[in-house]
């Protein structure tokens, strides 16, 4: 299964605070652990929401608002992708990530869905067209 | 933290640590059977004093500890070994010195001494299979069976006489060196694409550790091409495999029928795992030298993965890769393969050229892709009749039931006309 790992925002991340050379060198080698481990799929981090843009839907009307977003709790720093074989696993390396940014920080750990996951009451059938579904769904953004 | 919750994460400690674990034990004793129940022992320990204790912070430390230990309690009882007590002694104080700052490299050099154990010569291809899956895989006994359909205690045999046989032959566990690596590399990546093949066979419906056998394989390969990145054909292998593994979710259609390639829908591949394929394809060529049979097999599927649609497709590079490959692996089935390809990139006259020299392999003779394909491109020469006749012996050869449902409506679209026929030339891979 696949997991993303969201590292939560707080203000020291949406203030542009970069890292110290500590925190650089710890999330490096923990990086590595995570290529060594062959669960690292992906790994990003995010400039802080002021170089950022929103788009608020509302039926059919489009709203464009630029960054900065002041409800720093809904936001995200930064981001993993994780192929593991279970949520525990998953918790389990998310432990053993150095603080992420110095201070009070959180990972929020999310599974992917997997076509396997609308499960057994999802026929052959409805499943193709869900699939299809998202596939025009993909096409039309 | 329960009592439960406390179970969970010693489980899952063990399934992250136990590889490394057993491979440092075993370069201390010397014997990969006895490692593991070292490796066993610890585990049990955890099990005991973790719940009251916690977890510690440095977990595989700690397990590597209490194995060592319980080595040194073992020769203890044997005499004979008074020395190996002493060094191993020695070992746990350097250890507990060193705690935090164990050599990464050290325990790199341990899982590529276990992986080229395991995945010895001298085991049979199924016993590897097993005893790298249980070993470095961390699966347990029951997964594998259920994984490869086999009962249990089969696989718990296989593994038991594995690492007897590798005790009673006296392998020893080291990294190969020299004229030795290159073949025991292509044991090992034998093994992890067996693996993977296992998990790219098995159908959604069945149980499901067996597509996530295509997780392992690739976890594995992914661990391998950190552990020797100077080997350009594990970089290969693992391009393959992450290439193959970004169409799992178009290659069965509704009913469980199978979608060949150039059916598929494109936009339902995986980019993410064509980028990382792409990126490893890169790494094993910057590495230089001739292409080894997998970056050949991974520049192939990476020609597909690098189409947006199917006419998009550069043939012409597919064939010319075809051609090396066949020199390198002359398989009928390669060749069965590099036809196609030819008679996509240069006409069907071209390919049924080629198809027809490979008639006469036996190894081909009930191989229902040989006569579909001839099929197929005597349909684009107009031949209709005759190609009729193909999907027809094409049928009868198959096993797969919608497989033949495919080929006898093809047949029956050749009394149509050469419109009707459609564009279906791949062989095998989906």
């Amino acid at each position: 299964m696949r997991v993303m790992v969201l590292v939560k925002a707080n203000e020291q991340t949406e203030a542009g605070v970069l890292p110290s050379e500590e925190l650089l060198t710890a999330m490096g080698r923990y990086n590595e652990e995570l290529v060594k481990a062959g669960i690292m799929l992906a790994g990003e981090g995010l400039h802080p929401s002021v170089k950022g843009a929103r788009i608020q839907f509302s039926g059919d009307h489009r709203a464009v608002v630029d960054g900065p977003f002041t409800e720093v709790k809904e936001l995200v720093a930064g981001f993993w992708l994780w192929q593991v074989k279970s949520m525990d696993e998953a918790i389990e390396w998310a432990k053993r990530c150095p603080n992420p940014t110095g201070g009070e920080s959180v990972l929020e750990i999310r599974p992917v869905f997997e076509a396997e996951d609308f499960g057994p009451e999802l026929t052959p059938e409805l499943r193709e067209q869900e699939e299809r579904l998202r596939a025009q769904t993909r096409d039309r953004r | 933290m329960t009592a439960n919750d406390t179970h969970r994460a010693i489980e899952t400690v063990w399934r992250i640590e136990s590889a490394r674990l057993i491979a440092g034990l075993a370069r201390l004793v010397q014997d990969v059977g006895f490692a593991e129940d070292l490796a066993q022992e610890a585990l049990v320990a955890a099990l005991e004093q973790w719940p009251e204790s916690g977890v510690p912070r440095n977990p595989g430390a700690w397990l590597m500890a209490v194995g060592k230990r319980r080595a040194i309690d073992q020769f203890r009882r044997d005499e004979r070994l008074e020395r190996k007590v002493a060094e191993l002694g020695h070992e746990l104080e350097i250890q507990q010195a060193e705690a935090d700052a164990a050599g990464d490299e050290e325990i790199g050099d341990d899982l590529l001494r276990l992986i080229f154990t395991t995945c010895h010569p001298v085991l049979s291809t199924e016993a590897r299979v097993a005893l790298t899956l249980r070993l470095l895989g961390g699966l347990t006994t029951d997964e594998i069976a259920r994984a490869f359909l086999v009962p249990e205690p089969t696989i718990a045999q296989r593994i038991v006489r594995a690492k007897r046989t590798l005790a009673s032959k006296r392998i020893p566990f080291v990294v190969p060196e020299g004229d030795e690596i290159a073949a025991r590399l292509a044991s090992v990546l034998e093994v992890l694409y067996l693996v993977f093949n296992e998990g790219y066979a098995a159908t959604a419906g069945e149980d499901w550790l067996r597509p996530a056998l295509c997780e392992d394989a690739l976890r594995l390969g992914r661990i391998l091409a950190e552990l020797i990145p100077r080997e350009p054909e594990v970089h290969g292998l693992v391009a393959l495999m992450e290439i193959q593994a970004s169409r799992t979710r178009t290659r069965v259609g509704p009913s469980g029928e199978p979608i060949p390639l150039l059916e598929q829908d494109r936009a339902r591949w995986d980019q993410l795992l064509i980028r990382r394929g792409l990126v490893a394809l890169d790494r094993a060529e910057a590495l230089g030298g001739a292409l080894g049979p997998y970056t050949l097999q991974a520049e192939i599927a990476a020609c597909h993965a690098r189409a947006r649609t199917p006419q998009e497709t550069n043939w012409a590079r597919i064939a010319a890769l075809y051609d090396v490959l066949l020199r390198l692996m002359p398989s009928p089935v390669v060749g069965l393969n590099r036809a196609v390809a030819f008679g996509m990139a240069f006409g069907p006259d071209k390919g049924l050229q080629l198809v027809d020299e490979l008639a006469a392999e036996p190894a081909l003779r009930t191989y229902h892709h040989l006569p579909s394909v001839r099929g197929d491109l005597l349909a684009k020469l107009g031949r209709r009749a005759e190609a009729r006749d193909e999907f027809e012996r094409a049928a009868a050869l198959t096993r797969n039931g919608r497989e033949r449902l495919l080929l006898l409506s093809r047949a029956a679209a050749c009394a149509d006309g050469p419109t009707a026929v459609a564009e279906r030339p791949d062989a095998s891979r989906t």
